[in-house]
């Protein structure tokens, strides 16, 4: 399928192959489509497919026992997802759902184990995106792990509040991600905590400190 | 007038995502540009500020002091 060769083209997995190579591998994708919220993959089953992006976007996460979600990484047209099972052979490491309209072209887990064996060059490749993968996860289990960042900010949103009738800056996640030297991913976890402390009540676009003595003992929790 | 995410059309590559996770339809491509319309439906899930690979998109928040 020509449409298959040319998206394959622009996947890092399957940089730098030739005409002939991309056609050997085009021979066993397949596509898939899904709607807003569908799940493409569940926590814990059996990985049977490895997939890649090529349209839309797809959330991939983690779910606590109490139902919260870990955003873990965004996964855009090109990139892949639902790697590691394939590869190690055990389960599905995250869910993932689209967070729109998708359509995903998908490998076995057979014949990816199969091209690896044929083309060294996609091991390769391989290797390296799964490495800047690792770095990316690293970096998020040193916020979760070792950093108060819900303190950092409880501590952003007291500082930055507007008082006095008087608008405060406004900010994006993104930007509270910046100034507490974390991940936007993390920002977002730490919002819904502060709100199921009672410290703050998110209301659309508003950021609203209902209790400020929560807020301050959420400062001042040690690290 | 409803608050809505902004654009910075300097930074839009038109690649869609964003028009893509809106759950609300008030995102669109326009040309190559995302616009904006302003809609009540929209709720600040701010799923189009976290796929935009260009950060040309934003939904700022307002901090608040509210104490009952």
């Amino acid at each position: 399928m020509a449409i298959q060769s040319e998206f394959l083209k622009g996947v890092p997995y399957f940089s730098g192959l030739g005409p002939a190579e991309l056609e050997s591998v085009g021979r066993v994708v397949f596509e898939k489509t899904a709607g807003r919220a569908e799940m493409l993959v569940l926590e814990g089953e059996t990985a049977t497919n490895l997939y890649f992006v090529g349209s839309g976007a797809v959330k991939v996460f983690r779910t606590s026992v109490e139902g919260k979600e870990q955003i873990l990484s965004i996964a855009r047209p090109g990139e892949s997802f639902n790697d590691v099972g394939i590869f190690d052979g055990g389960p599905n490491t995250a869910s993932a759902r689209a967070m729109g309209p998708v359509v995903l072209y998908g490998i076995k887990k057979d014949d990816v184990h199969a091209i690896l064996q044929a083309h060294a060059r996609i091991s390769l490749n391989v290797i390296r995106v799964l490495a800047g993968r690792v770095r990316d996860l690293v970096t998020l289990v040193e916020d979760l792990s070792f950093r108060h960042v819900i303190g950092r900010v409880a501590r952003i949103l007291a500082e930055q509040a507007g008082g006095n009738g008087e608008r405060g800056p406004r900010l994006t996640q993104q930007e509270m991600a910046a100034m507490a030297g974390t991940a936007r991913e993390v920002v977002g976890r730490s919002l819904k905590a502060l709100e199921e402390e009672g410290a703050i009540r998110l209301d659309r676009h508003r950021i609203i400190i209902t209790d400020k003595k929560a807020l301050r003992r959420m400062i001042e929790a040690p690290e | 007038m409803a608050e809505m995410p902004v654009v910075d059309v300097a930074r839009c590559d038109g690649c869609g995502l964003c028009v893509g996770v809106c759950r609300c339809g008030a995102l669109m491509l326009v040309g190559s540009i995302v616009v904006v319309a302003e809609t009540a439906e929209c709720d600040w899930c701010t799923d189009c500020e976290l796929v935009c690979p260009t950060g040309a998109i934003s939904c700022p928040f307002e901090i608040i002091i509210q104490e009952t």
